[in-house]
């Protein structure tokens, strides 16, 4: 069950992706509609971060390529923003709650402009809206790992961005907080703006996403809710049946096979 | 001491160049290094630090004397080309990172041990001094090298000033920098082109063999006094000037020693000292104030008890013995008379042949410990459902930390209850 939109927000086209000539994404192929709700669901290691940093080009693409709004994402950095997970930076960094959302602003600042009175507004307002804008002064290392996810989300709010990537920020956060998260997304889902979040259950994402992509090292759904969450599909995704994908994998990796690596 | 006066007047020209010039190649490597601390890149900085002295070498061997522009240009050379071997090891073959590091310090450190040999024994005389770049020597500078040096460093200063925003962003989160459209890659080059020139700058001053300390120690040693990133960069500057002045001073009473070892000697005196006493992160300023905490909660708990007892027998000024406040509570006998005597220094005990008792004071502070204690056995009972049997262990150690501010909010939100849950009274005043 693949689904393709007419004018996507994100289309991915025969995307591999390999770490050290290991592929761990094969042939990914998927649009996803504008102003959705998207979740991507897979188990552990099924490389749903990968697909994230290789839509934002963290990552080098083996074969295919990406477009957002039907640009190269370096066409338009400036509308995405990517909320990565977050244990990814060291916490104790010498920085405040308010310093850390206001890097949020420095796409729009650009190189070598300081922020100004109006960005420290916009990141205090992004930080009521997540709750924390008691915590502006507080030192980030001393913040609960809820509260962390809490300022990285303000950071991408302040951005103010029109499609939004976030790896796991549901992970460690308290049932209180997932709701007013769940239910700030659905406000910016209303004016328009997409939402791309990496989720691990598959209860409560039947409520929150409207569209899913069900991924395990390739794609094995990417749909509506009701017609993707379904048990065979899940079965798929979560099943067994790929060994024999990994066993390939390892195979390409010990033999140097290089077929699949561009450079 | 009358040689150190003397060195501070500047009577000697000489002497103000070399004071000048260390202050500044210290404190510029020590605001570089900040970031190279904050990226964890330590090792880095020095395996560079040794690979200049090839470049140094080849400098020399190129133009037949200590022409510091060519000496410059090859130690920039050979630490560029050491960090480019670093990354192509660590990326292309299986070998990790910090194995990569010690292989191309090893060396890169030997082959300028080489040339450095070689020139040595050549019989050319212009090479004398030249290995003051193994342990550097503040004082052998000349104004022309100090010239390089500290345009070099100057030169430094202003380009992290420049680029603080961006080089916080990519030592905090560089996937969100890159994300941002963010030219990660240029500005990493910046910052190792950076960290290169205040090595090369800086080992005619500190030598190669120990110039990475003066990179990272003086951001170890600023990151213990704050949280703050500005002014954690501005402590470190200073501490690394202050380590480039002893270091021109020894330089200049001791003209046989080396410098660099004195620079780094200074400079870790500094870090240790911010390791112990620097407050709050350092490790006796925590050994403090905790022994404070505990002294005020006995302090508080004697006064508690003066209170009880003078309750239980309706006057609260009767004198009392140790051994009666001792038969009420288990102190340990020392520590209660040395709480005995810092509270009558406070004013709120006095005493008479051996015997205590409250003052004014003291008697009022003793109420309100008692009623923070009392207060907080009615919140837990009322709001967390804890048996009564079950309240007095928690309430031994909240009273202590309660504040007026929330004590005001609990007497409002309790609505000033008048017995606590053993039925005794809670006084107010
Ligand atoms: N930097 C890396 N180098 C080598 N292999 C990697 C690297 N990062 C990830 N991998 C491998 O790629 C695969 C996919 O990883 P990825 O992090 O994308 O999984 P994931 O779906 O996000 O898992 P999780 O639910 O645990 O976050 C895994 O097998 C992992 O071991
Ligand atoms: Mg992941």
């Amino acid at each position: 069950m693949i689904q393709q939109v007419e004018d996507p927000a994100v289309e991915v086209h025969d995307l591999t992706v390999t770490y050290h000539k290991k592929p761990v994404l094969w042939d990914i192929d998927l649009t996803l509609p504008k102003g959705a709700i998207i979740g991507i669901i897979g188990p552990n290691g099924a490389g749903k971060s990968t697909l994230i940093k290789a839509i934002m080009n963290l990552i080098p693409h083996g074969s295919g390529y990406v477009k957002i709004f039907n640009r190269d994402i370096d066409e338009v950095r400036d509308k995405v923003s990517y909320v990565p997970q977050k244990e990814s930076v060291d916490w104790d960094f010498p920085a405040s709650v308010m310093d850390v959302v206001l890097m949020g602003r420095y796409a729009k600042l650009g190189l070598f402009k300081r922020p100004r009175k109006a960005d420290k507004e916009v990141a205090l307002d992004c930080l009521k809206k997540v709750g924390m804008d008691a915590y502006k002064s507080r030192q980030i290392a001393q913040l609960s790992g809820g509260q962390q996810q809490r300022v990285f989300l303000a950071r991408a709010l302040a951005q103010e961005a029109d499609i939004y990537f976030m790896d796991e920020p549901f992970a460690g956060v308290d049932a209180a907080t997932e709701t007013a998260i769940i239910e700030l997304l659905r406000e910016m889902s209303e004016k328009g703006k997409t939402v791309v979040v990496i989720h691990h259950d598959i209860q409560s994402a039947m409520e929150y996403f409207n569209w899913i992509v069900l991924l395990n090292m390739r794609l094995v759904a990417s749909g509506p809710t009701a017609q993707t969450l379904i048990p065979s599909l899940l079965e798929e995704t979560y099943g067994g049946k790929l060994t024999l994908l990994a066993e390939v994998g390892n195979l390409m990796q010990k033999t140097e096979f290089t077929g699949r690596d561009k450079r | 001491m009358e040689q150190f006066w003397e060195f501070l007047s500047f009577s000697e020209p000489n002497i103000r160049y070399v004071t000048f010039g260390s202050i500044l190649l210290c404190g510029s490597a020590a605001v570089v290094g900040s970031f190279i601390f904050l990226k964890k890149k330590a090792l880095v900085g020095d395996a560079v630090a040794h690979a200049v002295l090839p470049g140094v070498c080849l400098g020399f061997l190129l133009a037949g004397n200590k022409n510091p522009v060519l000496l410059v240009t090859g130690a920039f050379v050979t630490g560029w080309l050491s960090l480019v071997a670093i990354d192509y090891i660590s990326a292309k073959s299986k070998i990790k990172e910090d194995t990569a590091i010690g292989l191309i310090l090893s060396v890169f450190f030997g082959i300028g041990i080489l040339l450095l040999t070689y020139i040595q024994h050549s019989g050319n005389a212009a090479q004398s001094g030249l290995d003051h770049f193994l342990f550097g020597k503040a004082a052998a500078m000349v104004s022309s090298d100090l010239n390089v040096f500290s345009g070099i460093a100057f030169m430094l200063i202003i380009a992290v000033v420049l680029f603080f925003k961006e080089f916080t962003l990519i030592s905090f989160d560089i996937d969100f920098a890159k994300t941002i459209g963010f030219p990660v890659r240029r500005l990493e080059l910046v910052l190792t082109t950076l960290t290169v020139l205040a090595i090369v700058a800086g080992i005619q001053a500190i030598g190669v063999v120990l110039m990475a300390a003066i990179l990272i120690t003086p951001a170890a040693a600023a990151r213990f006094w704050t949280d703050n990133l500005k002014k954690m960069v501005f402590l470190s500057a200073a501490f690394g000037g202050v380590s480039g002045f002893a270091g021109a001073f020894i330089s200049y009473a001791a003209p046989a020693m080396p410098t660099g070892p004195w620079i780094v000697m200074v400079i870790s005196v500094i870090a240790l000292f911010s390791f112990f006493f620097a407050p709050q992160k350092g490790i006796v300023m925590k050994l403090i104030s905790r022994k404070k905490m505990e002294n005020q909660i006995r302090e508080e708990n004697i006064l508690k008890l003066l209170f009880q007892l003078g309750q239980k027998d309706g006057n609260y000024f009767q004198q009392r013995s140790v051994n009666e406040i001792l038969a009420k509570r288990p102190f340990k006998p020392k520590q209660l008379i040395s709480g005995l005597a810092r509270l009558k220094k406070q004013g709120f005990l006095e005493n008479g042949d051996g015997r205590w008792k409250f003052t004014r004071a003291g008697q009022k502070k003793g109420a309100r410990m008692v009623k923070l204690h009392r207060l907080w056995e009615v919140y837990l009972t009322r709001y967390l459902r804890i048996a009564s049997d079950h309240v007095h262990e928690d309430a031994e150690t909240i009273e202590h930390i309660i504040t007026p501010d929330l004590e005001a909010k609990l007497e409002k939100l309790l609505e000033y209850p008048v017995k606590d849950p053993h039925q005794s009274d809670i006084p107010y005043l």
